[in-house]
């Protein structure tokens, strides 16, 4: 058993849904950006979902970790010990609080002139909080806090192994370089503890080793800690590497959703990409990319 | 109903000073995204601007009061738009790079020292004007009430609307404007399409002196007495102003101002002259709470 | 080219050019303000000239500039690279012998051969705005609020000081706790409306409700007699023991309990070591929180408050604590103010007061504890060197903020100490040789 896994988990029983999102519409003004999308992601498993830029994925992202209030719809999170929790009822910071959900920012967000690690601890803060009184017991020096201490340090100290950033532990977060950035997001992402990871973008701007190893990270995390991830991502190889299922969103609307082979061949898919009958702007690397690798199914 | 309409005519006449007050808080928030903090202290060293030439013109002998309001006006635009340009390159410009609260404490550092130098340099006693401008038109006469609209009063508000008219066009339709509204969208694409950002910047905080000094003769003619201190208060209720039409905007600016003068005036008049400056910092209060965005201003969706 | 050759090197005719440049803008702001001076005459205002002043100060402005031309070609400045780590140690090892030495040396003072009565006084008032300073940075240092009305709750204090110490007959001891609490209560209730403000918004609100206090101070007479403000407010006793030259038969005071001859020095030692542990109180407080959960969520929302509650921090809460705390910080200060003074006026409680405290906040360096107290030496006992010309005192004072900005825009002492380092993290645990706490 790995550590950090959250305690025994319904095993293989049946793929119950994580997420499930029902009819999710967000409009703003006029513009209708997200409309009317539906999906399920489940637990232990990673969901992908891709489109051309402005296809409303990042506003899918701000809904569900309470950002935005969608204009209609329903999110409804079957939290392992919890139970179902419904995000669009909650307030912004109560879902990774209550809910377990954490997510990445696509241009990384981080706290730049806090040390590696005080990123790490400080997404620790509830369970810290809960144990220190409110810092009170820390305030007045009880043994109590420093042990909350120590524990946040070890599993922050774990996610730095696993990221490969224990050498960098006291480094300031902005003097990091990108890539690396974009590791330690992940893992201050999981150092909160979540059940549902949301990564926007990881792979950006990173080289094909440093995609790779992500890839690695990635899987990594869904098989040992078993939770699920949603992922926006216009790297093709990674989308198609690691995703079990894949959602494809186009001017706003769901226009595919199933395993990365089915959209693969999805008419639909090809045609948003490509743009056969309307043209668009869709940058041309991912036309190239889905091209290569859907002409290699 | 005849003090009704008096304290509106007050209104309007004080909405349009603060109005001219506030474009100049608006244009500079518009483009560099900060709090001119000085720009109440410009403001005051026009009216000492205006005072001073007016009392250089009695000297002289300048009789013809049409004459001398026009050099008033030039003289208080000029020198207090050297004074605008020379406050943007010494505690501004040098610090557009760093971090916002440096700029903003170098702001109210050059706020205070001002304040100071007009204090040291005209001394702290208040400065009396006799009226220059008598008399008006009697609108209406009942019960021995008169409402009467000054030609002071007309002064004011026919020059504020003159400015504002030219002042939209010239945003909107000349080279310059366009450079403005340009900087005001993104200042880094603006640079990199070739518009000079530091130019750009200059003149806007020249064109905000320039209409802070009309706005400080108009006070110095309308009240008489002037004082190193004018700036402080008069400048929180321009902001207020700018923020309460939707900073950015110059009709907001506008709009705002008239406002502010409305509900100075009528709480003065109706409720407590005491906690008339609470109301204005109420009304700044309410409207950051409620409508951030302020009346006319554009909504601001957070980027995430 | 050849023709500048003339007059000299290149850069020296471009800077006599740069100089005489600026010399003309000189001039052109000087002949209004400083060359034609208002005075007061028997028939209405006349008009004084001194064109010397004004010859004066443009030829400061060109020698001035001329000077900063040759300084800048004879020592270039050095490109600024970011601060090497050799450089940060370095400063890191001084801050942490000057903390120590200077406290030892605060403790000392008042024995010291020099420390008369004004020098005590000065110190005094320093340390006031120390206190102030390290209250504030709570505020604006470590969470990231700018807060321009700070002074309103700096009088929250002085006055529940004064009027429950008039009305009720209660010691300085037991209103310390009130005026603290009132304070900090004023500062949630100010600030829960408003703490989603983001940046200069959150300023300018602030600043209008420090403006709105005093106003009510000034118009509220009933309870604050208004502008005539309050006086005779009980001065401190040493707990309980009153200064007294003279005291009843069967009562005590300082000097008979301690068996030595009576001095009004006594009294302002007393408040000299009042003010000294009140702020190294707020000192030991704020260097214990930043290593708390709340410290660090702190500093995490002056960050990036997106980040936060993407990680399930409160925003409001966060940001309420620490007003709050920066609100109660500045009721004990004010009490101190009030019982010190003996005397307190809607007059003390300006904006000008709300300015210079941020200023040291910010010029001291944001968030460095040492700093504040550098600042708070050069900007307050600065100014009180130059009494005499108490006129200018004020115009260096801006100008002086205007520089320091312009010179080091990160302030006089900035950098950060991380609360926690693997290294040193590591190093304590062995040493208390728990086990690494288990997984859960």
């Amino acid at each position: 058993m790995p550590p950090f896994a959250p305690a025994a988990r319904g095993g293989n029983e049946q793929p119950t849904a994580l997420l499930k999102v029902e009819h999710l519409t967000m409009r703003f003004g006029g513009l209708v950006a997200v409309d009317d999308v539906s999906f399920e992601a489940p637990d232990a498993g990673i969901t992908a979902i891709i489109g051309p830029n402005g296809a409303g994925k990042t506003t899918v992202f701000n809904c569900l970790t309470g950002f935005y209030k969608p204009s209609v719809g329903r999110l409804t999170l079957s939290h392992p010990r919890r139970g179902p929790l419904y995000l669009e009822r909650m307030e912004g910071f109560r879902i990774p609080q209550v809910a377990g959900v954490a997510r990445t920012f696509q241009n990384v967000r981080l706290f730049g002139g806090m040390s590696v690690l005080e990123n790490l601890i400080v997404a620790q803060h509830n369970e810290l909080m809960h144990a220190s009184f409110f810092s009170l017991a820390g305030l007045l020096g009880l043994g109590r806090y420093r042990r909350a201490e120590a524990k946040a340090v070890e599993r922050a100290r774990y996610w730095l192994d696993r990221v490969g950033l224990t050498a960098r532990a006291d480094w300031d977060a902005a003097n990091l370089p990108y890539g690396e950035q974009r590791r330690l997001e992940i893992a201050r992402a999981m150092c909160s503890q979540p059940v549902l990871l949301c990564l926007d973008e990881p792979a950006a701007g990173l080289n094909p080793r440093e995609s790779s190893d992500l890839n690695r990270l990635l899987i990594g995390i869904r098989d040992e800690q078993r939770i699920g991830i949603l992922l926006i991502e216009h790297d093709m190889s990674v989308v198609m590497g690691i995703s079990d299922k894949i959602v494809v969103l186009d001017h706003g609307r769901q226009i595919a959703e199933g395993e990365p082979r089915q959209v693969r061949a999805d008419p639909a898919v090809i045609r948003a990409y490509l743009g056969e009958d309307e043209d668009e702007d869709l940058p041309p690397e991912v036309a190239r990319d889905l091209a290569r690798d859907g002409g290699g199914a | 109903m005849e003090y009704f309409l008096q304290q509106l005519i007050n209104g309007l006449t004080l909405g349009a000073i603060y109005g001219l007050i506030a474009i100049g808080y608006t244009m500079v928030y518009g483009i560099i995204g900060m709090i001119n903090f000085a720009h109440g202290e410009v403001y005051m060293i026009g009216a000492f601007i205006s005072l001073i030439t007016f009392l250089v013109l009695g000297m002289l002998g300048v009789g013809w009061l049409p004459l001398a309001l026009l050099i008033v006006l030039a003289s208080a635009m000029f020198f207090t738009a050297v004074y605008g340009w020379v406050l943007e390159r010494v505690a501004y410009r040098p610090l557009r790079q760093s971090p916002r609260l440096a700029a903003l404490i170098s702001a109210i550092g050059m706020s205070i020292f001002l304040q100071n130098y007009v204090q040291v340099a005209q001394g702290a006693r208040v400065k009396p004007l006799p009226p220059l401008i008598g008399g008006g038109i009697n609108l209406m006469e009942r019960e021995g009430f008169v409402v009467q609209l000054s030609y002071l009063q007309i002064i004011i508000i026919v020059l504020t609307i003159a400015l504002m008219v030219t002042f939209s066009l010239l945003i909107n339709h000349t080279r310059l404007g366009r450079a403005q509204r340009a900087c005001q969208e993104d200042l880094k694409m603006a640079a990199l399409v070739g518009i000079n950002v530091d130019r750009t910047i200059s003149t806007t905080f020249v064109i905000g002196a320039a209409l802070a000094a009309v706005a400080g003769m108009m006070v110095t003619l309308y009240y008489g007495v002037i004082d190193f201190f004018i700036g402080f208060l008069a400048g929180i209720k321009a902001f207020t102003a700018a923020v309460l039409g939707g900073i950015g905007s110059l009709p907001g600016a506008m709009l705002g101002g008239v406002l502010i003068g409305l509900i100075e005036v009528f709480w003065s008049a109706y409720f407590t002259i005491e906690y008339k400056d609470v109301a204005a910092f109420s009304i700044l209060v309410l409207v950051l709470i409620f409508r951030p965005t302020g009346l006319l201003g554009r909504p601001e969706v957070e980027k995430v | 080219m050849s023709g500048a050759r003339l007059f000299g090197p290149a850069w020296l005719t471009e800077g006599v050019k740069e100089a005489l440049l600026q010399a003309l803008v000189a001039l052109i702001l000087a002949v209004p303000l400083i060359g034609l001076k208002t005075v007061q005459e028997p028939g209405g205002l006349g008009l004084q000239t001194r064109w010397p002043a004004v010859a004066i100060a443009v030829a400061c402005v060109f020698v001035g500039r001329l000077l900063l031309v040759i300084a800048r070609h004879v020592w270039p400045p050095r490109p600024k690279a970011a601060q090497s780590p050799v450089v940060a140690a370095r400063i890191r090892r001084f801050v942490r012998l000057l903390g120590p030495a200077a406290i030892a040396f605060a403790l000392l003072l008042p024995f010291l051969p020099f420390a008369d009565r004004y020098v005590l006084d000065v110190s005094i008032l320093v340390l006031t705005y120390v206190m102030l300073g390290w209250g504030l940075n709570i505020v604006v240092g470590l969470a990231g609020l700018l807060d321009l009305g700070y002074v309103a709750f700096y009088a929250v204090g002085a006055y529940s000081y004064a009027l429950f110490a008039a009305n009720f007959g209660l010691s300085f001891w037991a209103c310390l706790p009130i005026a603290g609490a009132l304070a900090a209560t004023f500062g949630i209730l100010l600030g829960f409306p408003v703490l989603r403000l983001r940046g200069d918004y959150l300023a300018i609100v602030t600043l209008g409700f420090g403006e709105m206090i005093r106003v009510i101070l000034i118009n509220w007479s009933s309870l604050t007699n208004g502008p005539r403000g309050i006086s005779g407010i009980p001065r401190p006793d040493f707990f309980g023991v009153p200064f007294n030259p003279s005291p009843a038969p069967d009562a005590s005071a300082f000097h008979t309990l301690f068996g030595i001859a009576y001095s009004p020095i006594q009294r302002v030692i007393f408040l000299y070591y009042l003010i000294l542990v009140l702020a190294l109180l707020t000192n030991l407080f704020t260097l214990r929180i930043r290593k708390l959960p709340v410290g660090r969520a702190w500093e995490a929302l002056r960050e990036d408050e997106i980040a936060c509650r993407s990680l399930g921090i409160n925003p409001t809460n966060t940001k309420l604590t620490a007003f709050a705390i920066g609100a109660m910080f500045a009721g004990f200060a004010g009490s101190f103010f009030a019982t010190r003074q003996g005397f307190i006026s809607p007059e003390s409680f300006t904006f000008l007061e709300s300015a210079i405290i941020l200023a040291i906040v910010v010029l001291g360096g944001m968030g460095s504890q040492v700093g504040i107290v550098i600042a708070a030496i050069v900007l307050i006992g600065g100014p009180e060197l130059v009494r005499e010309l108490e006129e200018y005192r004020m115009l260096a004072f801006g100008g002086l903020m205007v520089l320091i900005m312009v010179w080091r825009p990160r302030g006089l002492l900035a950098f950060r100490e991380p609360t926690i380092r693997l290294a040193d993290f590591d190093r304590t645990a062995r040493a208390r040789s728990e086990p690494a706490a288990t997984v859960p």
